[in-house]
């Protein structure tokens, strides 16, 4: 069954966008990731405009991380005070990744753009998880002791120190504005949350207890992704609600199969399993940058005369 | 010359009364609903003599075009390794949308000079261009190209059907993606390669409903359809997590 997506003006196979939203929702249940970044370069692959996957995924992210904030709300995991410094940072970086993102769509770069940053991004990442998973899988059964975590450097120096009690932290705000701000401008180029970014940041940068790592940066991202669906959307008019709502649907039923299929598997392999599809995602886009595309040429509509 | 004039009105008035066109349409308008899924527009007619028939082959051109925009062609090369826009060129005014199907193949129903000053075949339609690079050509090529492999220029020779030098039809098919606006709908008849008759009329492309509301919204009041996209998002996940949830402790 076709659907004509009003904002995007294509036409799509329904059930393909259901199932799309459904695969990335059944790995958000088993990996515990928001999905952000597999879900855009699928977009992209079923033939959704690059700004249109992007402005639309912040809609969709806002939709899907609503319940995770409210179950943390509820849980009192949330270091407010920490949250509300890691959303300013985001606010301005947004800002200035949807200027950045209109500029070079002005040039026609963009797709080169969040085309490139995904290869750069989910090449790293992938990489270091597939390494970081290997080597605990022969710790394992070497029964090897990770070593000691270092002691706290640079962050602990920087002026303008606050206290965050939730985290029992005393730290300069500095860090986390910065932090903040990367997510933001990544949330804006690239489609995404940013957790997979964040959540590490939060841990070997910030040093935040576990336990309020995840709350925090729902409670992040979905300010974050909210201020750049709406700068996307004044911006560009790119923000197809009907796209984000179908894809929604398919993730939330998505993740009630694949948290029961994450309870069955163990974390190593889980994280192995999320790396290779990460570097496969990666791979596919890389292949289209470097292979000579089949028309050289593009098409892109400036205005519609009267 | 007063005379002159009038003489020359009386030829106009023969010549276009000899032969006319009369018109069925199955549809004149298309609605881009939500399940819109392209479309096929069947256009019929007949045509109408007062007098016998003059000599010479006779032919049916009928084309549809939607509504002009201005668009940018750009091209890929190869930098760094990786492939990337280089040039570009704008191009002012090129139809969104351009069929034209034809009683006989396009070289025997129409000459040059007729297509030219009738702007009938797709390369007269496109409008000329600004710019920096000098194979302007090749973009013109590519931007034809693309649009016929999207369904969105076409020319169907031999696509009328005409029956008896009298009654004719065709079917256009049109694409999903198409651009809202007139389509203007012209009928060409020819007669030894010469326009001896034409009709205008327009198809109404419009999207209806749902979409038509979204659409308008987004472009015309942004921020209000952005707040309502975020609204809709927190009602729906909200909504669909605390449905699981009671789906689950029952």
């Amino acid at each position: 069954m076709q659907f004509y997506l009003p904002i995007a003006e294509v036409s799509v196979n329904i059930f393909l966008v259901l199932g799309l939203g459904g695969i990335v929702g059944v790995l958000s249940g088993m990996f515990g990731v928001g999905g952000g970044f597999l879900l855009t370069p699928l977009l992209f692959f079923i033939g959704i405009p690059p700004a249109v996957a992007v402005a639309t995924q912040s809609t969709q992210i806002v939709a899907s991380s609503i319940s995770g904030v409210l179950a943390h709300l509820q849980r009192k995991t949330v270091d407010f005070k920490m949250g509300s410094i890691l959303v300013i940072g985001g606010l301005i970086g947004a800002g200035l990744g949807v200027i950045l993102f209109n500029y070079l769509k002005s040039l026609g770069q963009v797709d080169l753009l969040v085309r490139l940053c995904y290869v750069v991004f989910l090449g790293v990442i992938g990489g270091l998880m597939f390494i970081e998973s290997l080597r605990a899988m022969r710790r394992q059964k070497q029964g090897y002791i990770p070593a000691a975590r270092r002691k706290r450097g640079l962050v602990e120096t920087l002026p303008f120190k606050m206290r965050f009690r939730t985290s029992g932290l005393y730290i300069s705000v500095i860090p986390p504005l910065i932090v903040g701000l990367c997510v933001g401008v990544l949330s804006a180029i690239m489609g995404v949350g940013g957790g997979f970014i964040m959540i590490p940041a939060m841990i070997y940068v910030l040093h935040m207890p576990t336990k309020v790592v995840v709350g925090t940066s729902l409670y992040q991202i979905i300010f974050v992704t909210a201020f750049t669906t709406i700068l996307h959307s004044v911006t560009s008019q790119t923000v197809d609600v009907v796209l984000a709502l179908l894809l929604l649907l398919g993730a939330v039923i998505g993740a009630q199969i694949g948290t029961q299929i994450g309870a069955k598997l163990k974390a190593e392999q889980l994280r192995i399993l999320l790396a290779t599809m990460v570097l496969l995602v990666c791979f596919k886009i890389a292949l289209e940058l470097l292979i000579e595309p089949s028309e050289l040429y593009s098409i892109s509509r400036v205005a519609i005369l009267p | 010359m007063i005379r002159l004039f009038f003489v020359l009105f009386l030829f106009i008035a023969s010549a276009t009364k000899a032969e006319n066109i009369v018109l069925g349409m199955n549809h004149d308008e298309v609605k881009i609903t939500a399940n819109f899924d392209g479309s096929e527009i069947l256009i019929f007619g007949a045509i109408k003599r007062e007098a016998p028939q003059a000599e010479g082959a006779l032919g049916v051109i009928v084309t549809i075009v939607g509504p002009n925009e201005r668009v940018k062609v750009r091209r890929k090369e190869r930098k760094f390794g990786i492939w990337m826009n280089t040039d570009e060129i704008e191009v002012d005014a090129a139809p969104s949308f351009y069929a034209v199907s034809t009683s006989m193949p396009w070289a025997e129903i129409i000459s040059d000079t007729d297509d030219l000053r009738h702007r009938i075949s797709i390369p007269r339609a496109i409008r000329a261009v600004d710019t920096r690079v000098t194979d302007t050509e090749l973009f013109n090529e590519a931007l034809k190209r693309i649009r016929e492999t999207q369904g969105k220029y076409g020319i169907y020779e031999n696509g009328v059907i005409l029956d008896q030098d009298t009654l004719f039809q065709t079917r256009i098919p049109m694409p999903a993606n198409l651009t809202a606006g007139d389509y203007k709908t012209r009928i060409f008849l020819t007669r030894d390669k010469k326009v001896v008759s034409s009709f205008d009329t327009t198809i109404d492309v419009r999207k209806v409903g749902i979409e038509d509301f979204l659409y308008t919204l987004a472009h015309e009041k942004p921020f209000l359809y952005a707040l309502m996209s975020l609204l809709i998002a927190v009602v729906a996940g909200w909504g669909a997590s605390a449905f699981f949830r009671m789906l689950r402790t029952q």
